[in-house]
């Protein structure tokens, strides 16, 4: 299930577009996981998780930040994770999938369908699709 | 059993007026195929599902996508008794087409997607919370009577 040259051409087009807002659209995804799947709540008891947080927004922008770093190195998404991999593992321990990240995932593609339907094309939803995959199984590779 | 307020029945009810039951049916089944391709293993006998355009663009698949979406409509007119209603389907889902429920909960996740996209500033986090409740229930139901 490796990215074809189709997936990664098609990711990157859209991660130019969305530019510098990227943090816009994870915080929106955020919001919509924490209102949407209330169980993910659980593992934020230290932010306040009201819509409009700034609090989610900030890590809004820190899960962009991340997101753009593996847009930035699709040939080696477990090397570009891998700090990432050992916090989400070692110190929060979250869920590995199917649980919370790929909520998180869902509601990520459902914002940007909803933001920009005309570059929503199923190729495009299937590329995205299977990048967030590969972003979540690059996260669970240090979990045990 | 899942239980829906006042609130949610109305915002699900809104939502499904607007909604292009033809046209939406097809991209669903079209775009779960694309986007999830094992799921073309139901579908041997539809023809050419080679690329993303043969699959949204194959009769076959439209047609069989407005039928799924049809029988949607039903769990619209039905949320107080999901299980009830969808019942002989979840059989025939089980005991002839042989299909893993699993499948059940991609589709409803892609029927989320496609909301998204037509309906756009409408669809709010509170209008998802609404439908993500309404395609998990149908998921449940549908395979309720598996065995």
């Amino acid at each position: 299930m490796a990215l074809s040259a189709t997936d990664r051409a098609l990711v990157r087009a859209l991660w130019k577009k969305l530019g510098n807002n990227v943090g816009v659209y994870t915080t929106e995804a955020l919001e919509r996981t924490f209102l949407v799947f209330p169980s993910t709540k659980s593992y934020f008891p230290h932010l306040d998780l009201s819509p409009g947080s700034a609090q989610v927004k900030a890590h809004g922008q820190k899960v962009a930040d991340a997101l753009t770093l593996a847009v930035d190195h699709l040939d080696d998404l477990p090397g570009a994770l891998s700090a990432l991999s050992d916090l989400h593992a070692r110190k929060l321990r979250v869920d590995l999938p199917p649980l919370s990240p790929q909520l998180l995932c869902h509601c990520l593609l459902v914002t940007l369908a909803r933001h920009f339907p005309g570059d929503f094309s199923p190729a495009m939803q299937a590329s995205l699709d299977k990048f967030l995959s590969h972003v979540i199984s690059a996260l669970a590779s240090k979990y045990r | 059993m899942v239980h829906f307020t006042a609130e949610e029945k109305s915002t699900i009810l809104s939502v499904w007026g607007k909604v292009n039951v033809e046209e939406a049916g097809g991209e669903a089944l079209g775009r779960l195929l694309v986007v999830y391709p094992w799921t073309q293993r139901f579908f041997d006998n539809f023809g050419n599902l080679s690329s993303p355009s043969a699959i949204m663009g194959n009769p076959k698949v439209k047609a069989h996508g407005k039928k799924v979406l049809t029988s949607f409509g039903e769990a619209v007119k039905n949320m107080d008794n999901l299980k009830g209603a969808f019942a002989k389907l979840s059989e025939l889902h089980c005991d002839k087409l042989h299909v893993d429920p699993e499948n059940f909960k991609l589709l409803g996740n892609v029927m989320v997607i496609i909301l998204a996209t037509h309906f756009g500033k409408e669809f709010t986090p509170d209008v998802q919370a609404a439908w993500q409740k309404l395609v998990s229930g149908v998921a449940t139901a549908l395979a309720h009577k598996y065995h």
